[in-house]
């Protein structure tokens, strides 16, 4: 099946910052897309070249399979929820909305029925005489929702579109993208900083760093099997373990990483079973969090694992300097390159 | 005792707040908006033809004046027309060099931009009103480049048209339009500038985004948000124009101008009260048109 968007050793600068370094991948039609990282990871300069607000160095853009490199925003058949929901001060709700098939030529009678229809997908109806600087952040964001939809784009493209919420709506917000997705069966493609909103509603999800992808893979693929210290470190924490301690550990010197909730604490000197590794440390901290305890262990070796311990009970009784065991299944363990 | 000190803190500093805003209230109670009602009150006193004396009585006798005087009516119409004219011109010429200046220019070329607006402003207005009579002479500059370009048949066309035209650039309306739309072109680029600059880069990417090609991202988005800016642009080409004495004094043909006219009645003519009424005139004009303005939905985006 063609791809609905493919990018193909795309390159972009800015002066000598190197935003994108040839990156190539491809969205398959209906998949909901996210594209992770932390800031000026060259994300966001991704998703420009995909709405044509920028154009690659070298490099190109297809769009269902046809060269759209050089094509005007326009031209494409996408459309974009901004950072800001960029909403168009002068012009009520339902305008705002309406603005694409107005473009169009549509009839004012039928954009007004469709504007409607799109505020009430998106639960806003009855706000369509309202305007933009009236709406709470949440609503705005639905109105730019509704306005991108409206034209019935192949591919509907957010930039980081529940950064400006606060955590609760941020959670409904969630929730509803992904039951939005699902019912029309449009492409997203989603840019977030924030790995636990890419790991929740993404199919898949390219983890960006310094202008390159470092891995793109299912959310679950992602979490278990991360293949560089960097994607163990972004999405989740992890306990990166270098191929010099991994070597007095296992007895192997390849490097990898180890989630902290793998990692059991049990009582020095208890028996562990086959292919487990074992190690013991003192106790440097423990801090609640609610649903575990996140506790940090100095090795003799110098190294500090964390390790998530569920029993608030058990991890109340570790105090700063108690000696522990650790142990863990290296089956579960992620090996990392490099 | 805790809540009585807290309260005489804020009372103590509700009274430095009073001292501290009573100066400017004061200065704007009485210096500006003062004298300006004690202008609009002598407009409805009358002079007494016989002793030349203003009668201290409210009336409507120096409006009637005003208004059933064809001579007057005249002059009204002669300066709202310039006015309006030199607004619209300013409106056409400013916009390009605002979007520009706002939109595209770097930071270095838009400083110079600035400069170049702002450094004629602070030379003397009377200087350069004066070097436009002579750039404009019969054979001043002006008629000079257009030979040189071999253009003297169209401004001599331009001269030949009744009312706007004259024996020169320097005695027709023409001439005088000129002068005033070179006097007020920065007050219609500079807000005009600043609200362009204030256009969010990613409205015009929205708009590109849901189809719009340039010219339509222009009129639907650009355009709208701009219109405060020139709203404020045009009210000042608008009231600077209806108030202004000197230019057409010294520039263009002899007709006369309202703010020649409060000149006249207040100086020479010694008619306060028809000189206060001539100036509700530009105040009145610029209140209908601000309501128009806000009517047609020019201050919607602010």
């Amino acid at each position: 099946m063609t791809p609905a968007i493919e990018l193909r050793d795309a390159s972009r600068a800015f002066g000598n910052v190197v935003a994108l370094d040839r990156v190539s991948l491809a969205v398959a039609p209906g998949e909901f897309f996210a594209l992770l990282g932390p800031s000026g990871s060259g994300k966001t300069t991704c998703l420009r070249l995909i709405a044509g607000f920028d154009q690659p160095d070298s490099g190109c853009v297809l769009l269902g399979g046809n060269d759209v490199t050089n094509a005007p925003p326009f031209a494409r058949d996408v459309n974009t929820v901004f950072q800001d929901y960029a909403l168009f001060p002068h012009m009520s709700v339902a305008e705002n909305v309406a603005y694409g098939p107005k473009l169009r030529g549509v009839p004012a009678r039928e954009r007004r029925s469709r504007a409607h229809e799109m505020l009430e997908l998106v639960r806003l109806d009855g706000f369509g005489s309202r305007r933009p600087h009236e709406l709470s952040g949440g609503q705005k964001q639905r109105v730019a929702l509704a306005r991108a939809l409206i034209n019935q784009p192949k591919v509907l493209l957010l930039d980081e579109p529940l950064g400006a919420l606060d955590l609760k709506l941020r959670e409904e917000m969630q929730t509803e993208l992904k039951g939005l997705q699902q019912r029309l069966g449009i492409t997203f493609v989603f840019v977030t900083h924030d790995q636990g909103e890419a790991l929740s509603m993404a199919d898949r999800v390219a983890v960006f760093s310094a202008g390159r992808i470092e891995q793109l893979d299912t959310p679950r693929t992602l979490y278990v099997r991360p293949r560089t210290a960097f994607v163990a470190n972004f999405v989740g924490s992890a306990n990166v373990v270098t191929a010099e301690t991994a070597r007095e550990l296992t007895g192997r010197a390849d490097a990898f990483a180890i989630r902290p909730e793998l990692i059991e604490i049990v009582a020095p000197g208890a028996p562990v079973g086959d292919g487990d590794v074992v190690c013991d440390g003192v106790v440097v901290d423990v801090l609640y969090h609610g649903a575990t305890s996140r506790c940090r262990v100095r090795l003799s070796s110098g190294t500090v694992l964390a390790v998530d311990q569920p029993d608030a009970a058990a991890a109340a009784a570790l105090t700063t300097g108690s000696s522990v065991r650790l142990t863990w299944r290296q089956a579960l363990a992620a090996p990392l390159e490099g | 005792m805790g809540t009585s000190r807290a309260f005489s803190l804020q009372g103590r500093s509700a009274f430095y707040f009073a001292l501290l805003l009573a100066p400017p209230l004061l200065w704007l109670g009485i210096v500006y908006l003062g004298s300006l009602l004690t202008l609009l009150l002598q407009s409805f006193y009358a002079i007494d033809e016989f002793t030349a004396r203003v009668v201290p009585e409210p009336t409507l006798a120096t409006y009637e004046v005003l208004l059933t005087q064809p001579a007057h009516i005249d002059i009204i119409v002669r300066t709202v027309a310039m006015a309006i004219a030199v607004t619209l011109a300013s409106a056409v010429i400013a916009f390009p060099v605002a979007l520009y200046m706002a939109r595209y220019a770097g930071p270095r070329l838009k400083a110079l931009f600035y400069v170049g607006i702002l450094l004629p402003m602070w030379t003397s207005y009377l200087v350069k009103v004066y070097a436009w009579r002579l750039i404009l002479a019969k054979q001043g500059i002006a008629s000079w480049g257009f030979e040189q370009l071999g253009l003297m048949g169209a401004l001599d066309r331009a001269l030949a048209v009744p009312v706007v035209g004259g024996p020169s650039l320097a005695s027709s309306y023409l001439g005088m339009f000129v002068v005033f739309v070179y006097m007020w072109l920065p007050f219609m680029i500079l807000p005009l500038a600043a609200a362009l600059e204030r256009v969010p880069n990613t409205l015009l990417q929205a708009s590109a985004d849901l189809g719009a090609t340039r010219g339509q991202t222009f009129r639907h988005v650009v355009l709208p948000l701009a219109l405060p800016g020139l709203a404020a642009g045009s009210i000042f080409t608008f009231s600077l124009t209806l108030g202004d004495y000197i230019i057409p004094s010294v520039v263009g043909a002899p007709g006369y101008f309202i703010g020649m006219m409060v000149y006249q009645q207040q100086g020479t003519a010694g008619n306060l009260p028809l000189a206060a009424a001539f100036s509700v005139v530009p105040i009145v004009l610029i209140g209908l048109y601000l309501a128009l303005a806000r009517r047609l939905g020019a201050f919607d985006a602010l």
